[in-house]
């Protein structure tokens, strides 16, 4: 379990970064908390020939609020994410999320950007990105582009990124007035991964009634429950609002087996755990609507 | 008799604790190189050629062996649990024309670092020639299943029965005949520390020594003298601190000869550190049986027999255990019930996957398992509450010592206990009666809550001779040499309690010393929770004998009678004149060759003895355990769990509670996540902890040990009992109960994982 041989560079700002990423192509990786790439480095199931550090790259470190949005640079410990004061009050779904990844020593050098780049099947940060509807900045040598969560990842640990292009920065809009959150997961462990996680958002006006929500589910890659989220606009929270409203989640969706669980397991996991991240949600935002 | 019985802080920890101790990774030694070994990647297949051109073309690389640099090569032979057929399938320590299992030792590279030599390995061309591979031991047995060994046709190189009462007359009685089938999982034992050996060979002092061998240090070192023809007098183990044993870290592997051969044969001081995933292939597992039994009872609950017959999933190769674990699961069937008429027939069975050993509780875990779900499903058919069938059926104390009936390997005496008296107890501390209520509740509001619980009797303390020499030294300490091992359970910190107590001085002046063999001639080592049992009983023993010479060295010097002389405090005093007395430095010079020999007594002060026996103390116990499980997830909650065991006598009450929390949580992993999954072909699937699931702090929850020292046993001069393995050997069993109590199922195999309780739940509904 010794890594096969690599280049190591150890860059100081975003733009030496993007000038090596440029140079080098598809023969880099980069490095940032390296909670997943070191192991599968030392696995030599990864075997990049260069390897770009992340961790001195002082403006990829930031978290901030700009015009109510939620700015997260990609090597934002996740640990600094879910210990925010911001966070807790604005946008407290990420937070909850966070506390589901790995154990406290992993977050403490897992980051955000590492996570959602390197999108991890059952991972809970790209889950709970896609139900924010956050947007992510991507930076090559010639310039950005702005991708929404929901087009970032293509499947199993693989995203639209280009060879020379990095996540730079991601962007979470402020969920409306009167909104909820919740996410539910189930793991064989504390702290592992996700044999089923399902985020969930959803918004009540005054009177009670569902305005927007958006639901989302682990899976090959992070899946919106569209017939779900449609089902339950407009209408009242009820308990077979909810249980109509999972069992259209996970109506069609695709999930993998493996030793752990089957797919059957995962999708009838993904119908509890819908029903019950819609029902804690719509709650949770009545509970706002009580207090606002 | 201080010491003893009070929970002394454990000697070892301080310094562990500050990072001073010395394990096999932190050796050194002056030219030192690297070993890797380069496993098969095939579950079957015959070895066509290999090619190490590239690989020694690679700059620091030392060189590389294979068999063909091993002419003669003999097997490794079975340490325990030996029956002649299995000798037919025991493993070279290289494989010479054909792997057998994923994980089987190929070649072995050395470099100047680790690095390099795994660079090396990539560079090794192997041409296999695939076999077909199998990896069930029901389908191994079938006619036309592969065969492993030429040598063993039906891959069944030994099978063997227990036969005691009359089954067939007895099951003909029964009102009530439960027939099941079992399957507990392939696991294992996994300590934290993987394994480990340094070897270096001193061409002028014409001594081998090695870093690293555990366990079964002394037995090794015979071992490795058969097998290398070196003698025992030219090689020299050391055993550095160890990280976790449970019973598959320091038995005698194929690498136990390749990393000391790698340093005679490149003349240079090798280290090999087994990694990770090396561990979850080449290390033994252990677990993996099958059971087909009937059990019959009559329509009060009382059981008249029993009949049983396990398939014992062996992996590729005989190891060093034998069939050890089946002859456990075979005898320990029966556990704490009183079943007079018993028939099992056990087959070990070879297939493409890992070689197994013992792995805590071996044999015990499985069949506490099955036994435990055959009674809950008799008591749910007989209407009886669970608790009751087993007071009914629990071996009585007046029955005490109970005898089983013969079985061809295994003691079967049971000594010393009142397990009834023990259940009632257990029940109590549970509020038994309250849960039950309490679960009759949560269902009534839909919530799946149960109880369960396992009874067991473990077997410990296995001979049938342990070695100790008690010397005093020239500063008056008191050093206690004993053929026992650490393996991390604290046994020097129990060990000095026993020898402060017998030779009435400060455990600060005991020191003991294990697992070196240049300074410790004989040992049994470290398995079967005997070190305090056999280890302790030899160093009374010893003690005892070295109190003689210093009442008879006291006795020459104060020319008193021996029997007019007190030992206290650490010296001998005249009864009624205590200022006349010696203390044991004082003693010591006495006992220096010139003052020893003018006054016609034997130099020194030590004295060696073997305590020897078979008959084995029987420890015994309960697990009661309350869950609640997620019916549309499966995931279960634990709510609350006991232990309660006796030991016969605690020599130190917080390292026998650490065992049992310990061995609860290794429990609790097997019962719920750990799996050696492989598929169809014999490719191990659970390669890395990612997927090898072992709990960790966050999954299991606080347990509640409760140890006594009701029946001491009248097998050694303590009354101890073994008491690593209680904590462990009924979880299987109880966790099964609970959940199977909680959802109206019938569990018949383990892990509990999810997927398989949703399963059970729709069986349920459908039926």
């Amino acid at each position: 379990m010794k890594p096969a041989g690599f280049e190591y560079h150890d860059p100081r700002t975003l733009s030496e970064v993007t000038a090596l990423l440029g140079r080098l192509g598809e023969d880099a990786r980069v490095l940032a908390g390296g909670q997943s790439l070191v192991p599968l480095m030392n696995f030599r199931l990864a075997r990049p020939a260069h390897l770009v550090d992340l961790n001195r790259v002082a403006e990829l470190d930031f978290l901030s609020v700009e015009g109510g949005e939620l700015r997260i640079g990609a090597m934002t410990r996740q640990r600094v994410l879910e210990r925010s004061e911001v966070v807790v009050s604005g946008w407290p779904l990420l937070r909850e999320v966070t506390g589901f990844i790995g154990h406290v020593q992993i977050r403490n050098r897992g980051t955000v950007g590492g996570s959602l780049a390197h999108a991890f099947p059952s991972a809970e940060l790209p889950v709970a990105m896609v139900t924010l509807d956050a947007a992510f900045v991507l930076q090559g040598e010639g310039g950005e582009r702005v991708v929404a969560a929901e087009d970032f990842v293509l499947g199993t640990m693989t995203t639209v990124l280009e060879p020379g292009e990095l996540l730079r920065e991601v962007r979470v809009p402020a969920p409306a007035a009167g909104s909820g959150a919740s996410f539910r997961e189930v793991s064989r462990r504390y702290g592992d991964f996700a044999l089923a996680g399902v985020a969930a958002l959803v918004t009540l006006d005054r009177d009670g009634v569902v305005t927007a929500a958006r639901l989302t589910l682990t899976g090959p890659a992070p899946t919106r429950a569209r017939a779900a989220e449609a089902a339950v606009l407009g209408e009242r929270p009820s308990e077979a609002l909810f249980r109509e409203a999972a069992r259209r989640a996970v109506a069609g969706i695709e999930q993998d087996s493996d030793m752990h669980a089957t797919a059957e397991y995962r999708v009838r996991a993904c119908e509890a755990l819908a029903r019950r991240a819609l029902a804690d949600a719509a709650e949770r935002a009545a509970a706002s609507r009580a207090v606002g | 008799m201080a010491y003893i019985g009070s929970s002394v802080k454990r000697r070892e920890d301080v310094p562990l604790l500050r990072g001073a101790g010395k394990y096999v990774g932190d050796i050194r030694r002056p030219g030192m190189v690297h070993a890797a070994i380069l496993r098969s990647t095939r579950a079957h297949a015959r070895v066509a050629a290999i090619d190490a051109t590239a690989a020694l073309a690679l700059p620091g690389v030392v060189g590389v062996i294979t068999a063909a640099d091993l002419p003669g090569l003999k097997t490794i032979p079975m340490r325990t649990g030996i029956m002649e057929g299995l000798k037919r399938s025991q493993q070279t320590p290289i494989a010479t024309d054909r792997v057998r299992y994923v994980g089987d030792p190929v070649a072995v590279v050395v470099a100047q670092d680790r690095y390099i030599a795994e660079d090396a390995l990539e560079l090794v061309e192997v041409v296999y020639e695939d076999l077909p591979a199998v990896t069930g031991a029901r389908a191994a047995m079938a006619a036309d299943a592969p065969r492993l060994h030429e040598e063993v046709p039906g891959n069944v190189p030994a099978d063997f029965e227990v036969d005691v009462g009359d089954v067939d007359r007895a099951f003909a009685e029964c009102d009530l005949i439960v027939e099941e089938t079992f399957e507990t999982q392939r696991h294992a034992a996994v300590p934290l520390e993987t394994r480990g050996l340094v070897a270096e060979y001193d061409e002028v002092r014409d001594v081998l020594t090695m870093w690293g061998p555990t366990k079964m240090t002394h037995t090794n070192w015979r071992i490795l003298s058969e097998l290398s023809g070196l003698p025992q007098s030219s090689i020299h183990f050391i055993e550095p601190a160890v990280g976790g044993g449970f019973g598959a870290r320091g038995e005698f592997y194929p690498e136990d000869f390749l990393v000391p051969f790698a340093a005679m044969h490149f003349r240079r001081p090798v280290c090999w550190i087994e990694d990770r995933s090396e561990n979850l292939k080449a290390t033994n597992q252990s677990r993996e049986q099958s059971y087909r039994v009937r059990l019959g009872l009559r329509k009060d609950g009382t059981i008249l027999a029993m009949d049983a017959a396990i398939l014992f999933n062996m992996g590729g190769y005989t190891r060093t255990h034998g069939g050890l674990p089946v002859m456990a699961s075979s005898a320990m069937l029966r556990g704490p019930m009183r079943i007079k008429n018993y028939h099992c027939h056990a087959y070990c069975v070879l297939t493409n996957k890992t070689p197994v050993g013992t792995y805590r509780s071996p044999g015990r875990y499985e069949a506490n398992f099955v036994r435990e779900r055959l009674l809950d499903m008799a008591a749910r058919r007989l209407g009886l509450d669970p608790a009751e069938l087993r007071r009914r059926n629990l071996i009585r104390p007046e029955e005490m010592p109970y005898d089983h009936g013969k079985h061809p390997f295994h003691y079967m005496v049971y000594d010393s206990g009142d397990l009834p008296g023990q259940l009632e107890a257990a029940l109590g501390h549970m509020g038994y009666d309250e849960l039950r209520q309490r679960c009759t509740a949560a269902k009534a509001e839909g919530r799946a809550m149960g109880v369960g619980i396992g009874c067991f009797v473990e077997t410990s303390g296995i001979g049938p001779w342990e070695y100790a020499r008690v010397e005093v030294g020239n500063n008056g300490g008191v050093v206690l040499y004993s053929g026992v091992n650490s393996v991390g359970q604290g046994i020097a910190t129990a060990l000095s309690q026993i020898v402060a107590d017998e030779m009435c001085v400060s455990i600060d002046d005991v020191r003991v010393v294990h697992g070196d063999t240049a300074k410790v001639p004989f040992g049994n080592g470290s398995n079967a929770s005997r070190c305090t049992v056999m280890g302790g009983s030899a160093a009374v023993g010893a003690c005892r004998k070295v109190k003689d010479k210093l009442l008879a060295l006291a006795s020459a010097e104060l020319e008193i009678d021996a029997g007019d002389l007190v030992l206290e405090d650490g010296r001998i005093s005249v009864r009624g004149a205590p200022e006349r007395s010696l203390d044991f430095a004082a003693l010591a010079r006495l006992a220096l060759p010139g003052p020893a020999l003018a006054k016609g007594l034997t130099p020194g002060i030590a004295e060696e003895d073997f305590f020897a026996t078979d008959k084995r103390p029987f420890p015994y116990g309960v697990h009661m355990v309350a869950v609640e499980v997620d019916r549309e997830t499966g995931m279960i909650e634990i709510l609350d769990y006991l232990v309660m065991e006796d030991i016969g006598r605690k020599v130190n009450p917080m390292i026998v509670e650490g065992q049992m929390a310990g061995g609860l949580a290794q429990g609790i992993g097997g019962a719920l996540l750990e799996e050696f999954v492989y598929d169809e072909d014999g490719q191990p699937q659970a390669t890395s902890f990612m997927d090898y699931l072992m709990p960790t702090a966050m999954d299991v929850p606080p347990g509640r040990f409760i140890s006594t020292e009701d029946f001491p046993s009248p097998n050694n001069p303590l009354g101890v009992k073994g008491a690593g393995e209680g904590g462990i050997t009924a979880a299987g069993a109880a966790l099964a109960n609970a959940v199977s109590d909680a959802l109206g199922v019938e569990v018949t195999r383990l892990p509990l994982k999810p997927g398989y309780l949703l399963e059970l739940m729709d069986a349920a509904e459908q039926s």
